[in-house]
């Protein structure tokens, strides 16, 4: 099956979801809303075959509107065909199901994301810091983080 | 005419030397200075080769063990991370003194190119450190030296065995 009739399927199924679809050398990214992201997974995972979730992450868009995004990169791998699939998340409301229940690696990939992006995952089974101390505050992968920590005069340049 | 016996000059024999106490103490540490087996990062491949038999530290009496409790020597040897600091101030508080650090590289000493959030800007800010060496990483041969200046700076110290046993302090003499 060709990413293009992949798409037709979810189109298909979820047509007031899919808020768009890209191509970009040969990789297929459906963009949707965050809302249904479960039944989308879930329907992605038992009707397509998209057993495997590689990776899950948040991008920080920061100055536009939605702010978020999460991305799910999936694989099938019988077919060894992989597809792309994001969730813009707005800052105010900056929150989105979780999917571990679909694919259970995104239990971390999950804590991960919240550790670093500060996106939290409704019904998460354990969403705690999983890279950073646990009595760390703030999330250190957003754009308005200070890279230096917020305790240090940021960086000036170089002074030679 | 009579034969006088010879007498042995009366000497105390070739059994013993005479020393000082600080020689004879700051001799023993400086010859078995045994580092803690500890490594965070890219500098631990290059304390490791210096280890092993190209290098050879046994020969000088370093010999790395896996445990605190018999450890003279923490050789930080990598970047540390604030997550990390924890760890390495309860492996350091578990050595026995006399008690020595080196901070190895630039991570270690400075927190080298790693001027970010989670990153400790020296392993200073926490621990005394005896010495740093530069280098990103260090080649065994920095670390020899390096090994070998702290060497220097135990032989000069004075009355560390005194002060164990409670009669006066710790005198620090420049290496």
């Amino acid at each position: 099956m060709s990413d293009q009739a992949i798409v037709e399927k979810i189109k298909a199924k979820f047509s007031s979801e899919v808020l768009g679809v890209v191509e970009f050398r040969g990789e297929t990214t459906i963009t949707v809303n965050k809302g249904q992201i479960v039944e989308i997974c879930t329907f992605m995972r038992d009707k397509l075959g998209y057993n495997f979730l590689c990776d899950l992450c948040g991008v920080d868009y920061l100055g536009k509107s939605p702010r978020f995004m999460v991305v799910y990169n999936l694989y099938n791998i019988t077919t060894k065909q992989r597809i792309r699939i994001k969730a813009p998340v707005d800052e105010q409301d900056a929150n989105i199901d979780t999917v571990s229940t679909v694919w259970g690696t995104a239990n971390w990939h999950e804590r991960e994301c919240w550790d670093l992006m500060g996106i939290e995952f409704n019904n998460h089974p354990d969403l705690r810091r999983i890279l950073m101390p646990a009595d760390w505050e703030g999330h250190p992968l957003r754009k308005d983080y200070p890279l230096q920590g917020p305790d240090r005069e940021p960086y000036q340049g170089r002074l030679s | 005419m009579g034969v006088e016996e010879t007498q042995e000059p009366k000497t105390l024999g070739s059994g013993f030397i005479t020393t000082s106490l600080d020689k004879l103490v700051n001799w023993s540490r400086a010859s078995s200075m045994w580092p803690l087996t500890f490594g965070l990062a890219c500098c631990a491949i290059e304390m490791m080769a210096t280890g092993a038999a190209r290098f050879d530290l046994d020969r000088m009496g370093i010999l790395f063990r896996a445990s605190p409790r018999q450890a003279d020597v923490i050789i930080i040897a990598g970047t540390v991370t604030k997550k990390m600091v924890p760890v390495i101030k309860t492996v350091y508080e578990q050595m026995p003194e006399p008690r020595y650090v080196i901070a190895m590289g630039a991570c270690a000493s400075s927190g080298g190119i790693f001027d970010t959030y989670s990153t400790v800007q020296g392993v200073d800010e926490f621990l005394p450190v005896d010495v740093y060496i530069p280098g990103c990483p260090p080649r065994p041969e920095g670390l020899l030296y390096g090994l070998m200046k702290l060497q220097d700076k135990i032989r000069a110290e004075r009355n560390t065995f005194g002060a164990a046993i409670g009669v006066g302090d710790v005198i620090h003499n420049k290496a």
